[in-house]
């Protein structure tokens, strides 16, 4: 049987309370609003791109512990990285939180805190909108996408 | 070992009859995670009695055949439960003619029915149609497609804090150029009764038909079509322990017999040539295509069973249930009830400090209470109280306050791990 505390570990709490990167970029150049259709959760991330390398990044928005917590871990993890460092990142990250064998992966770092979320298979969706935002963003699609 | 008047926390002989109702439910006795099933999710869909499963596999095991076709023994059977079914319905809303009944697949095709074919037809750019700030979305979305097709205006009649209809505001909304009034019976966010019988009467004065949305009335609330004087009243069957995928719309027949077809094609003919086409007569007008004749007769027994307990046994249970929850929740710090009506049913919908609805729903799920969390399919009225959603539990007469007593121990949980 999954644990509660598999899911919400003392990290989670502290990015939820507390989230890193938790405003607008006025220097963004390019932004992407991310909607959860299930819960009506919305996340903006803000993104500074120099070149191919991820120079800011930030968010602003109103979501759960879980939603919150992984879109502050993304914005720590993917500062300074190059796209397709990023790219890979979101790759690993995916496949950790929607298999249940997946292998502990040390590339993810801070990341793994939410491994939990393979157990509780509604809660997949909060966990990688801000990376889908994120997706979307890069792409700078004007429609703000949704984790359907 | 404790009696079963005691988990209830009162004595009586209601109680009883609560644990005997359970036992019609398998469903009931299932677990989750490990833990015994607390379904607090009534307002999304209901579970179903024994008797309607049975209802359902002895249609398909023993009289399976089409309505209204043939002239062999089983298409007659079926044919003859099939209306029987519908006047089961007619009783249990005492609607005065069984061709006043129409099976859909939901309150949602109901609602998109009367859209298309009663107001699309008599709806210019001068006119209007009313709805509340509380209504669900499949009775606002059915009312922007048709007032977009036509160039009506939706106009939104306002709820006041406590998320009662403000009926002052309502009656000045009314004006010459309404053509109808769609309104929530009870909301399936707040749990607020609207005064239907009063917001008819104000239409009525105008001559403005009214549609209610009666998802949520159906089960909690004796439904008296006639009483009501409304004009359409439309309905789930899975909300009242029915299968999914059978509803009703009510019209009244002259309303009905003023309006074109909403889907065309077989059943629902009396004459076909290439030339010309004659629509066969009420209600037959709207079931085109086979219809869902397992699901009718499945809604016939559910109707039956709930009728055998009685609205007026349910409404006191659930009433009860409803006071127990308000007034432990009152006692959580940090815990906001959001709609607080001086009418209302079956709903308890909440926000805590701190804590996303999404987290409560989860927290809860482990524990074995399953509620709702989000925004209830009613965006404009979360915006209208400044929250992005809630979490909602919402009863039925087959619940306990035993079951009331776990979620409130759970939400103690949820505060216990997010003030860590």
């Amino acid at each position: 049987m999954s644990d509660l505390r598999d899911l919400y570990q003392e990290v989670i709490f502290d990015h939820y309370k507390k989230p890193h990167n938790y405003h607008a970029l006025a220097e963004a150049n390019h932004v992407a609003h991310g909607h959860n259709r299930l819960c009506g959760d919305q996340l903006t991330v803000y993104l500074r791109l120099e070149g191919d390398v991820i120079a800011d990044l930030s968010f602003e928005g109103n979501g759960c512990a879980i939603s919150t917590a992984s879109a502050s871990l993304m914005t720590e993890a993917l500062k300074g990285r190059k796209l397709d460092e990023a790219e890979q990142l979101f790759q690993d990250f995916h496949h950790m939180v929607t298999h249940a064998d997946a292998e502990p992966d040390p590339a993810l770092g801070k990341l793994e805190v939410l491994a939990g979320v393979r157990e509780f298979p509604a809660r997949v969706k909060c966990a990688t909108l801000a990376w889908h935002t994120l997706q979307a963003a890069l792409k700078d699609r004007a429609e703000p996408v949704s984790t359907e | 070992m404790k009696m079963e008047s005691e988990i209830l926390g009162r004595p009586g002989h209601a109680e009883n009859d609560v644990w005997r109702w359970r036992r019609d439910f398998p469903v009931l006795r299932e677990t989750v995670h490990g833990k015994p099933l607390v379904y607090l999710d009534n307002a999304a869909t209901t579970q179903k009695p024994q008797s309607v499963i049975d209802a359902e596999a002895a249609f398909y095991s023993r009289i399976n055949a089409n309505v209204h076709r043939g002239v062999h023994a089983l298409s007659q059977y079926a044919t003859d439960e099939y209306e029987a079914a519908r006047d089961k319905v007619r009783r249990f809303i005492n609607a005065a003619d069984a061709r006043e009944i129409i099976f859909v697949r939901g309150t949602t095709e109901a609602i998109n029915l009367v859209a298309q074919s009663h107001a699309r037809p008599r709806l210019t750019q001068d006119d209007n149609i009313i709805v509340s700030a509380m209504e669900h979305h499949s009775n606002i979305v059915p009312w922007q497609m048709v007032c977009a097709q036509t160039g009506a205006e939706l106009r939104v009649a306002p709820v006041n804090d406590a998320g009662e209809l403000d009926l002052d505001m309502f009656a000045k909304l009314v004006g010459p150029g309404t053509r109808l009034v769609a309104l929530t019976h009870l909301s399936n966010a707040l749990g607020s009764i609207t005064p239907a019988a009063r917001i008819v009467e104000i239409a009525h004065a105008h001559g403005v038909p009214v549609l209610l949305d009666g998802a949520q009335a159906i089960a909690h609330l004796g439904v008296d079509v006639r009483a009501l004087d409304c004009d359409f009243y439309a309905f789930s069957g899975h909300k009242i322990c029915g299968p999914t995928g059978i509803g009703v719309l009510y019209g009244k027949a002259a309303l009905l017999d003023a309006m074109p077809p909403y889907q065309v094609g077989g059943d629902m003919i009396r004459s076909v040539t290439f030339g010309e086409t004659q629509y066969n007569d009420l209600p037959y007008k709207f079931e085109a295509g086979t219809p869902n004749i397992a699901g009718a007769i499945g809604l016939g027994a559910a109707l039956d069973y709930v009728s055998a307990i009685g609205l007026e046994t349910i409404a006191a249970h659930e009433r009860d249930l409803l006071d127990h929850a308000t007034g432990l929740a009152n006692g959580i710090e940090g815990l906001r009830i959001i709609g607080t009506a001086r009418h209302k049913a079956g709903v308890l919908s909440f926000t805590l400090d701190g804590v996303h609805p999404h987290d409560i729903g989860t927290i809860l799920d482990h524990d074995g209470v399953a509620i709702r969390t989000g925004h209830h399919c009613a965006m404009p009225l979360m915006q209208r109280f400044g929250i992005a959603g809630t979490a909602r539990a919402s009863f039925s007469f087959y619940n306990t306050r035993a079951e009331v007593d776990a979620l409130i121990a759970g939400l103690a949980k949820v505060q216990e791990m997010f003030q860590r």
